[in-house]
């Protein structure tokens, strides 16, 4: 177990830069996500880290040890593959005792800890099989104690559960969780679902264009998002998002959108007059089919049902917004709606 | 830090090496066995007898009675061997990709003849079409003739052409078809699907569905087999002896019978530049979208 | 149109919405996909019987005794089978040592290319690094020429470096020809096996050269074993160069090609099959990779 550090970490491939001066501290036993949309630098960062690729500026230690240079061998690191890179040539066994023959621990050691590791991860009846002869999910389980077996310092994982459909996917997620807070292990965990980056981590490192973010507790990172883009992709549905304006007029600051004064929590001392973007959840928002004190005027264009709740979109003025309402709302679609905003949840941004 | 940032410079410098390093060998044997010879041979086609700058070989393979005789028959040989074969290892190509029964057995059958090398096929195709030969069989048996026909009739070069043509047809259809099937398998079958969808006949989905997506699999197949036909060699031997010459056997006869290596590298240099001159036809003839600047 | 449309169009309306099993489909659509089918049988058959007749015949005359090659008409179905023919050629001056020699040029071809060839394919399949279409350009491109008419400038300087008439002169010879097509099958067996186990098994304690034994090795080895098959085979069948580069070290088809015009007819045809036979069992052996073998180097 480990603590990691990375210090003004950057790659460059040809003239693309995939990670830009990233700067992260993973504390020992923590469970860090890296989260952002495609080619936003995390797998490379997780790369950077497993030694397979070596960054071209900055230092990335493990520990006490700076890894920079070092070979992946060399760092006592284990690393989970998107594609499980199960070796499709060994058994079972084989494959998960590949790493500890590598370190030439003894036979009878080696049989035990892979037995262990097999019994953990609900392995231990076809340790025989080759991987051809397993499931999706029987093969990342394979892959997953193939890491575990090695009781590394760092744990990497790289969107393990990207390639099982969405009933495994809910369940191994769940699975995943409790054995790597029983194992306590150092992880890196990537991933572009929100949904996972939210349930799994200690901490989430939101990550785009190579750089990171924000990087806080997923209630954080959730409620308070640090930018527009954080809060567009978390979530679901994504924050919205209303051009809204700053006024002064001598008094203390207040904010409109679409000419209704809205009431808010935040401090508004800071921001100039001008244009600004509300930022406000669906949930946090309180419709109703009457109008009532305070309500902010829209109007329904789309009735979702979800079986739990509706979302609803709604214009107000020309902009969209989706609310959600329990299920028995009664919201009819080109009808009035009156919303009001919790003052508490309302996040202001800068217009980009 | 000073040793770290050293060993980091060498890691570095060591990986960048390892593809050169693995490259060397094939780059130092490819230059040797393939570059040197090529430049060797128009080296040859231009000596003189006693060293030296000279047309001499040039001049005596012009002069050569059989030379225009070889050349056109070459030509000739080509221009008729490559698009049959085109056609029928696209039979061959579509009738694998159509999924019959037992499409595995198919596919063997038509690239048996892959291994079977251009003398064992020239000897073959003799088999079946000398005066005694099976053809002759077959057709006096069956009545449609009453004594054999001497197919392989020296003075009548244009029949002998023709089993020349069958027999390397026999034998060179199959790496056509392969390279075939291997680019209608990277078609999706959704594309023939849709085609389908839409009221194509069988003719018009090759025509306008597996055809086009299938250029660059053609292009290469037609080079490469233009490329063989130039080098067409012991088929012509078996099958006409030396009745019928073609520029590969001429440059066999200039050197084993003639002693005279030089006028052979000249016929080299020619069949040389004869393939080259084809290949960039065909690249220009045939553009695919990956030549097209992005 | 529409299914319902469809169901109208038909003489019962549910033959087309819901069809029994055992009931042929009438529609005209159908019909035509019938007719299709049944023609692609016919062309198949047909393509077969041209591949296959002249492989039967050729058989039936090394294996009938030697008379019959004489005989006319030709009996379609042997009366006697016997080795007779293919003893004769067995046995006539050189043929075995030249079956020998045909042998050891194709087996140090084969180890020669390999050799040379894999660790470029190797390179090609995993390092980015400049240079690298270059170098792939100028593989592709020796298929623009036409590499065995290269035997005879060879020839010239194999006289002066005194390795003429060897058996290793045309190994040689023959592993140029063939070192192209190595390299480029190499590399797309290796691109065949993912990236991903060989970093995996850095990760978890290889380095890369054990990596590359202990995981890519094994995985690329039947493809790069069937690859190796292939280029013995095209040093096996190849005569021109054979039949340049030697005067008494003949290999067998060199032999046979320097007598042919002087041999009799049963040693032709008993020849034409000792060529023919190993060179079907071989394509039977790697069937599976033809595909991958030629298709993919067709990119």
């Amino acid at each position: 177990m480990a603590e990691i550090r990375l210090e003004g970490v950057s790659k460059v491939f040809d003239k693309t830069v995939a990670v830009d001066d990233v700067q992260l501290h993973v504390a020992d036993g923590e469970f860090m996500v890296l989260l952002g949309p495609s080619g936003c630098g995390k797998t490379t960062l997780l790369r950077l880290l497993a030694g397979l690729e070596y960054p071209n500026g900055g230092r990335v230690r493990i520990g006490d040890t700076d890894v920079t240079d070092l070979p992946p061998r060399k760092r006592d690191l284990a690393m989970v593959f998107q594609s499980y890179a199960v070796f499709p040539h060994l058994t079972v066994f084989d494959n998960i005792a590949f790493g500890l023959r590598m370190r030439k621990v003894d036979r009878a050691k080696v049989h035990e800890r892979v037995e262990r590791a097999a019994t953990l991860v609900e392995l231990g009846d076809l340790l025989g099989r080759y991987p051809a002869q397993l499931s999706g999910g029987q093969r990342q389980r394979v892959a997953v104690a193939r890491a575990i077996v090695m009781e590394p310092a760092v744990l990497l994982m790289d969107e393990p559960l990207s390639n099982l459909d969405a009933l495994l996917r809910l369940t191994f997620r769940a699975q995943l969780k409790q054995l790597v807070a029983e194992l306590k292990t150092t992880t890196i965990y990537v991933t572009h679902d929100q949904v996972e980056a939210l349930s799994l981590g200690n901490r989430i490192a939101v990550m785009n264009k190579g750089r990171i973010i924000q990087c806080d507790t997923p209630g954080t990172v959730y409620g308070e998002p640090a930018s527009r883009f954080v809060g567009a992709f978390i979530g679901n549905p994504p924050m919205n998002f209303l051009t809204g304006r700053v006024h002064r007029n001598g008094g203390p600051p207040s904010v409109t959108v679409a000419d209704h004064v809205l009431q808010v929590a935040a401090e508004l001392d800071g921001e100039p007059d001008g244009e600004v973007l509300v930022g406000i959840r669906a949930e946090n928002i309180r419709a109703e089919v009457e109008p009532f004190p305070d309500a902010l005027q829209a109007r329904t264009r789309v009735v979702e049902p979800l079986g739990s709740h509706l979302l609803i979109t709604a214009d107000v003025g020309e902009q969209p917004i989706k609310i959600t309402a329990p299920a028995d709302f009664p919201a009819h679609p080109n009808r009035e709606l009156w919303l009001r905003f919790d003052p508490a949840k309302v996040r202001m941004f800068r217009p980009s | 830090m000073a040793t770290t940032t050293a060993a980091s410079v060498a890691t570095r410098r060591r990986l960048g090496w390892a593809p050169y390093a693995l490259l060397a060998p094939s780059l130092v044997y490819l230059a040797v066995f393939f570059a040197l010879p090529m430049v060797n041979a128009f080296g040859l086609a231009f000596q003189g007898d006693e060293g030296g700058y000279s047309l001499e070989p040039i001049r005596r393979m012009l002069g050569d009675e059989r030379f225009a005789k070889a050349l056109t028959t070459t030509l000739l040989l080509v221009v008729i061997i490559v698009p049959i074969q085109f056609v029928v290892a696209m039979g061959m190509a579509l009738v694998v990709n159509a999924r019959l029964k037992g499409t595995d057995l198919w596919l063997y059958v038509f690239a048996l003849p892959l291994g079977v090398s251009e003398l064992a096929a020239g000897i073959v195709w003799f088999s079946i079409f000398t005066e005694q030969g099976w053809l002759n069989s077959l057709l006096t048996q069956v009545g449609i003739l009453d004594r054999p026909f001497i197919f392989l009739d020296y003075q009548r070069p244009t029949l002998l052409i023709l089993t020349i043509v069958v027999a390397e047809a026999w034998r060179a259809t199959s790496i056509v078809m392969i390279i075939l099937v291997a680019g209608l398998q990277g078609i999706p079958r959704d594309y023939l699907e849709a085609a389908d969808v839409f009221g194509a006949t069988a003719w018009q989905r090759v025509r306008h569905v597996i055809l086009p997506l299938l250029k660059p699999s053609i292009r290469v197949a037609l080079i490469l087999r233009t490329i063989l036909a130039f080098q067409v060699f012991a088929t012509v031997i078996a099958l006409a002896g030396s009745a019928t010459n073609v520029l590969a056997g001429e440059a066999y006869r200039w050197y084993q019978n003639l002693r005279d290596a030089r006028v052979a590298a000249a016929y080299a240099s020619l069949i040389l530049i004869l393939s080259v001159v084809s290949t960039i036809l065909f690249l220009l003839l045939l553009p695919t979208e990956e030549d097209r600047p992005t | 149109m529409s299914a319902v449309e469809q169901a109208q169009a038909e003489p019962g309306p549910e033959a087309a919405l819901a069809r029994p099993a055992d009931r042929p489909d009438r529609s005209p659509a159908a019909r035509r996909r019938r007719r299709v089918r049944a023609l692609t049988y016919a062309v198949a058959v047909l393509l077969s019987l041209f591949v296959l007749v002249p492989i039967y015949f050729i058989t039936v005359t090394a294996f009938t005794p030697r008379e019959v090659s004489y005989d006319f008409p030709k009996p379609f179905i042997p009366g006697t089978v016997s080795a007779e023919t293919v003893r004769f050629f067995a046995d006539s001056t050189g043929v075995t040592a030249a079956l020998w020699r045909s042998v050891v040029v194709a087996a140090l071809t084969l180890v020669l290319s390999t050799l040379l060839g894999a660790p470029a394919g190797y390179a090609l399949a995993r390092f980015a690094f400049r240079g690298k279409s270059t170098y792939r350009l100028l593989i592709l491109s020796t298929r623009a020429f036409p590499i065995v008419i290269l035997s005879i400038p060879l020839a010239v300087t194999f006289i002066t470096w005194g390795i003429y008439d060897t058996t290793y002169s045309v190994a040689l010879m023959h592993t140029g020809l063939a070192l192209p097509f190595t390299i480029l099958i190499t590399s797309s067996i290796f691109v065949s096996v993912p990236r991903d186990l060989e970093e995996a098994a850095r990760t978890l304690g290889c380095t890369p050269l054990g990596a590359f034994v202990k995981v890519v090795l094994p995985l690329a080895l039947p493809g790069l074993a069937a690859a190796a098959i292939f280029t013995f085979v095209l040093s096996w069948n190849e005569v021109f160069a054979a039949v340049i580069l030697t005067l008494r070290q003949r290999t067998l088809p060199a032999l046979v090609l320097a007598a042919l015009n002087t041999s009799p007819l049963p040693f032709r045809f008993a020849a034409a099959w000792f060529m023919l036979a190993p060179s079907l069992v071989v394509i039977f052996v790697i069937r599976r990779y033809l595909l991958g073998l030629w298709g993919r180097v067709a990119r």
